[in-house]
């Protein structure tokens, strides 16, 4: 909206914005299920090592149980095996009993922090999104973690896929506004 | 040690390794497990174009680029060093199903006779390698998290809004393998 007063506007939005800037960005990054937890304490770039070797352990994973393998995702779709839901279901109940343990004994991280839980809000986004993820991953034969572990593995035409995948992220930053959530 | 390592892992094992990701996360930094929001981080440090989504500071996300620079680390150990060589051994369904689409090699991660850059200029590689992939950016964004955020992270915080989002990921792939992919792959 191009307004002349918006000009003599600006100074006053900018110190406005200054002060909301940090709450803002908080709820700009927690319209993701993720990006929510922001730590108090100031370590050096290279902490961030300790979330590689987490990944390291990930990507084996992923490659030695077949869960990026195409014909994998195709069978449980199809329900033609167990596999893929006997890992994820194994993944969540193991995933349950930890959060649960550390919520009881309010275990705290390495550097003495407390971990912290965000509930999340239900939004239409999940059930349509939903149905577009589910719909690309039977496609793709991959989640998110799957593309990056496929290209890993010398498939590199998946670096299309996963650059398509970048773009609808985009897309979809794009058309926020006017989407049903 | 090498061989046992060398086949095929059980699901349980990879569930519980998975699984064990959440804790570990939260106990070395408070992290939240989830791996789309890093196309969001992607979006937001390459090409933020002033659009408010990706108006944030995606500098303290930086430890989710470490973590997938791992999962491709990871994958590269795994192919490289503990690979077993013996093609993927799936449902005789499967295979018979797929073979009437002439995809007969299971060599791969992916099969070799869709997922290639040869194909990808054909109907049917495009809409399964691009189509596709934008379909799962933009539905993991819309729907704010992917497996590992919402069928891993969430339901392992209980949370009803992601059961809903995986009961609606495992629908649209139902829909998709059984109903359209079939047309698809008949192009």
């Amino acid at each position: 909206m191009p307004n002349e007063n918006n000009l003599s506007d600006t100074n006053a939005k900018a110190t406005m914005a200054n002060l909301i800037n940090d709450d803002m960005d908080f709820e700009i990054r927690s319209l993701d299920s993720m990006c929510i937890n922001d730590s108090q304490q100031q370590h050096p770039w290279w902490y961030n090592f300790k979330y590689l070797t987490i990944g390291i352990v990930f990507g084996i994973v992923f490659v030695k149980a077949e869960i990026i393998s195409w014909f994998r995702i195709q069978e449980m779709f199809r329900l033609q095996s167990f596999h893929m839901f006997g890992v994820i279901g194994t993944a969540v109940v193991v995933g349950m009993i930890s959060v649960w343990l550390i919520k009881k004994f309010s275990i705290k991280t390495i550097h003495g922090e407390s971990i912290s839980f965000h509930p999340k809000k239900f939004n239409k986004g999940q059930v349509y999104g939903g149905l577009l993820f589910g719909m690309g991953w039977a496609l793709t034969g991959a989640c998110p973690g799957p593309l990056f572990a496929q290209i890993g593995t010398g498939a590199l035409v998946i670096s299309v896929v996963l650059a398509s995948a970048i773009a609808g992220t985009w897309v979809y930053g794009y058309f926020r506004e006017r989407l049903p959530h | 040690m090498m061989e046992f390592l060398k086949q095929p892992w059980t699901w349980y094992v990879a569930g519980a390794i998975i699984g064990l990701i959440v804790p570990a996360l939260l106990i070395f930094g408070n992290k939240h497990f989830g791996i789309s929001s890093n196309m969001r981080h992607i979006c937001a440090a390459c090409f933020p174009a002033n659009i408010a989504y990706f108006k944030y500071n995606w500098k303290k996300e930086i430890w989710n680029f470490f973590f997938v620079c791992g999962v491709i680390i990871g994958s590269m150990i795994a192919i490289h060093f503990l690979n077993s060589d013996s093609p993927i051994v799936v449902n005789q369904r499967l295979v018979s199903d797929l073979a009437g689409y002439g995809i007969t090699d299971f060599s791969g991660t992916v099969p070799k006779q869709l997922f290639s850059f040869e194909s990808l200029f054909t109907l049917r590689g495009f809409i399964m390698m691009v189509v596709g992939g934008f379909l799962v950016g933009f539905g993991t964004r819309y729907a704010g998290g992917c497996t590992s955020g919402h069928s891993i992270m969430g339901l392992s915080n209980l949370q009803v809004p992601s059961f809903i989002a995986t009961c609606c990921f495992m629908a649209g792939g139902f829909i998709m393998a059984n109903l359209i992919l079939p047309i698809i792959l008949r192009l």
